[in-house]
């Protein structure tokens, strides 16, 4: 044969599983790695040493009480809605709807206040809002879920949609109950009576919000690596088929999952609406539904990991909105900061996933 | 019949900045890749023209420019910057073989941030002393509509009042309905879609149809944020005005069961969804936002009532979503 083979000069392997110091080792260069390209794009802008631009960033979360505190409540509510979505993930299905089922979550308790505010003993009314943002939250994750499981409908296209729907019926009651009378801003719902509003303890507004999440990463560690139901999520995440042949109804579980993972979301729009903002608009969530799907995932569905992972992302955006006000830049940096430390970490993963070989070439052309 | 017609040109004009997004994005997903990015990359097509004219007008002063240059610039940025998020998609999705979803998702906050953060910097950044982002003079030349539209009554509005972005919109559409159906690339690149195990054994390289596809599905896409600014917001930036249009793209998708052609058709629907408020006499701003539910609701019904019926033909790319490892068939 004369026609010579053309041989790449490397080619890729699985790995058959990283150690686990290793992988971190990959992601902490990653992390650091999308910390310089940032530096360079920070100095760029500003001119100014970076280490010093870096400075302003840790400042900007544990400089005094009130930030770190502030910081801590946006870990818990990026944490909670990662967690959330974690069961449904594990199971591959690709629930990318969270900031919708947050969102109804919300407007279910934003509801619940308005017309049970002064209806209700105080107790009574959160245990209300608690249950409804709960059922609003499933509700909303299981109707895709149904159809999946039953016609096999695809459901990130699916959930996507559901976001946007429940946005849109937010949208109508923040116009229907608008304070003042059609600025489509709600205002402080209950600002005098402060109805279902969750208490303050020792005077600190967050630190129930943060409780309540502690719970759920207890609680949703706990599921997904102790309970039946948690093997059954991982078995179909695995296969289907592997899940059917050993008789657990996939359909089943796809719905049941999807039921808690809404529940969980609908929880934080709950804390988001009595227990932080006092408030409902169509972007009460900010985009934390889609941010938690890239915590969850870079955490590999650990919710140890995801604690980690949250605060990381909370701190960095915190910093880099700090560092755009003092430096005169749009708030959006932190967007762009984001975005780069995500792109690396989640280009680090195939560093564990494969290794690279060189192609050992051979006498004779052939390998 | 004024109204009529009015309400439909408005409704075309809505339309484009769709038809372009979801024409990429039917592309890219046609060689099995979603890309959930389509939002952040419009944006970033929008900024990067944004940027382009801006320098462009502030070098020569708004008054001088010059028609081809006023448009080839901003064109080639536009081009350029969704070039950019597209191969940064690719790279991470296709080499390197991560999660489509999360690419996806973390591209569109990237992008979104990339474009507020120069709209709401770039006077600051590039030193000029001007109170906002204002560019007329290239919006002018964007705009430049057809010298015979005025004289030929309703049919020239209804038919010849765009501009030149919004034609190429159709027949971009329509080119690349052709491709996919009609030639061998458009075969290999479906092949990809379905099954890239199989596409890879009869020959096809994969990789290279996959970057291609996404690579140039971007370029159209951020095309639509281009027309948004150009066209549609007459040279004016402001942040998150383009709103949710990515998405509505990305719903369009769907709608038009991956058929181009039907986007175009789809597109104008949707456009006309998004401001028939507007045209409902004694209607309260609330319902408004009900009204602006529709496409949303209309892509679910489709979505749900394709998969019930189960036509092969009316279904997703096979292997959406998944990346394509050659060692793992």
């Amino acid at each position: 044969m004369n026609k010579s083979v053309r041989e790449p000069l490397f080619h890729l392997v699985k790995r058959d599983g990283l150690v686990w110091w290793k992988s971190w080792i990959v992601r902490l260069v990653a992390v650091v790695l999308s910390l310089l390209v940032s530096g360079i794009l920070i100095f760029a802008l500003t001119g100014e040493n970076p280490i010093n631009v870096y400075i302003t960033m840790f400042k900007a979360g544990f400089a005094t009480r009130r930030r770190f505190w502030a910081l801590l409540q946006n870990v818990a509510m990026l944490l909670c809605v990662a967690l959330a979505v974690t069961p449904a993930f594990k199971m591959r299905f690709w629930n990318i709807g969270a900031e919708g089922q947050a969102l109804v979550g919300g407007l279910a308790t934003a509801f619940c206040m308005v017309y049970f505010g002064d209806k209700l003993p105080s107790g009574l009314l959160l245990l209300v809002i608690f249950l409804s943002s709960m059922l609003a939250g499933a509700l909303w994750a299981v109707i895709p879920a149904i159809f999946k499981a039953t016609y096999g409908t695809n459901e990130t296209l699916f959930t996507l949609m559901m976001n946007y729907v429940a946005a849109q019926i937010v949208s109508y009651f923040t116009y229907v109950h608008s304070n003042p009378k059609g600025s489509g801003q709600m205002g402080v719902i209950n600002k005098a009576t402060q109805a279902g509003w969750l208490p303050k303890i020792e005077g600190n507004n967050y630190l129930l919000n943060i409780l309540i999440v502690l719970v759920i990463t207890v609680f949703v560690y706990v599921y997904l690596s102790k309970t039946k139901h948690g093997y059954e999520i991982s078995v179909v995440g695995q296969s289907e088929n592997t899940a059917r042949y050993i008789g657990i109804d996939v359909s089943k579980v796809i719905i049941r999952t999807l039921l808690i993972s809404g529940a969980l979301c609908g929880i934080c729009g709950f804390l988001l609406v009595s227990g932080t903002d006092h408030t409902l608009t169509r972007d009460t969530i900010a985009g934390r539904g889609f941010t938690a799907i890239i915590v969850s995932w870079m955490a590999k569905f650990n919710p140890i990991y995801m604690v980690v992972v949250s605060f990381l992302i909370c701190f960095l955006q915190k910093g880099a909105v700090d560092i755009a006000s003092t430096y005169g830049f749009n708030d959006a940096l932190a967007e762009i900061i984001t975005g780069i430390i995500i792109f690396f970490i989640i280009g680090s993963e195939f560093f564990i996933g494969y290794k690279i070989r060189l192609t050992h070439h051979t006498k004779g052309g052939k390998n | 019949m004024n109204t009529v017609i009015a309400f439909l040109t408005r409704a075309i004009v809505q339309a484009i900045p769709l038809l372009f997004g979801s024409t990429g994005e039917i592309l890219t997903e046609k060689s099995g890749h979603l890309n959930l990015g389509i939002p952040g990359i419009m944006y970033v097509g929008g900024i990067s023209g944004v940027i382009g004219s801006f320098l462009y007008e502030q070098s020569v002063g708004p008054e001088n420019i010059q028609y081809l240059p006023a448009v080839l610039i901003p064109l080639c940025c536009c081009l350029l910057g969704s070039l950019c998020m597209g191969l940064i998609y690719s790279f991470l999705t296709v080499t390197l073989r991560a999660n489509q979803n999360v690419t996806g998702l973390a591209l569109t906050t990237f992008g979104t941030g990339f474009g507020n953060f120069f709209g709401g910097s770039l006077i600051k950044i590039s030193g000029n002393d001007v109170p906002s982002i204002t560019l007329t003079a290239t919006s002018n030349m964007f705009c430049k509509k057809l010298p015979f539209a005025a004289s030929l009554g309703p049919v020239g509005r209804l038919f010849f009042s765009y501009s030149f972005l919004a034609y190429a919109a159709v027949v971009i559409a329509l080119v690349t309905s052709w491709i996919l159906t009609g030639t061998r690339i458009g075969l290999n690149l479906r092949a990809v879609g379905e099954n890239p195990a199989t596409a890879d054994a009869a020959g096809i390289n994969v990789s290279r149809y996959k970057y291609a596809a996404t690579c140039i599905g971007s370029m159209i896409a951020g095309l639509g944020g281009l027309f948004y600014v150009m066209d549609y917001a007459a040279g004016v930036w402001s942040n998150n005005a383009f709103g949710d249009r990515g998405w509505l793209a990305v719903a369009l998708v769907i709608f038009s069961i991956w058929r181009p052609n039907v986007a175009i058709l789809g597109s104008f629907l949707f456009g006309g969804l998004f401001i028939v408020h507007n045209y409902i006499p004694n209607l309260g701003v609330a319902t408004q936002e009900l009204i602006k539910m529709t496409p949303y609701v209309v892509t679910i019904i489709v979505l749900i009532f394709t998969s019930v019926r189960k036509r092969r033909e009316d279904q997703p790319p096979a292997s959406l979503g998944l990346s394509y490892f050659r060692e793992e068939r």
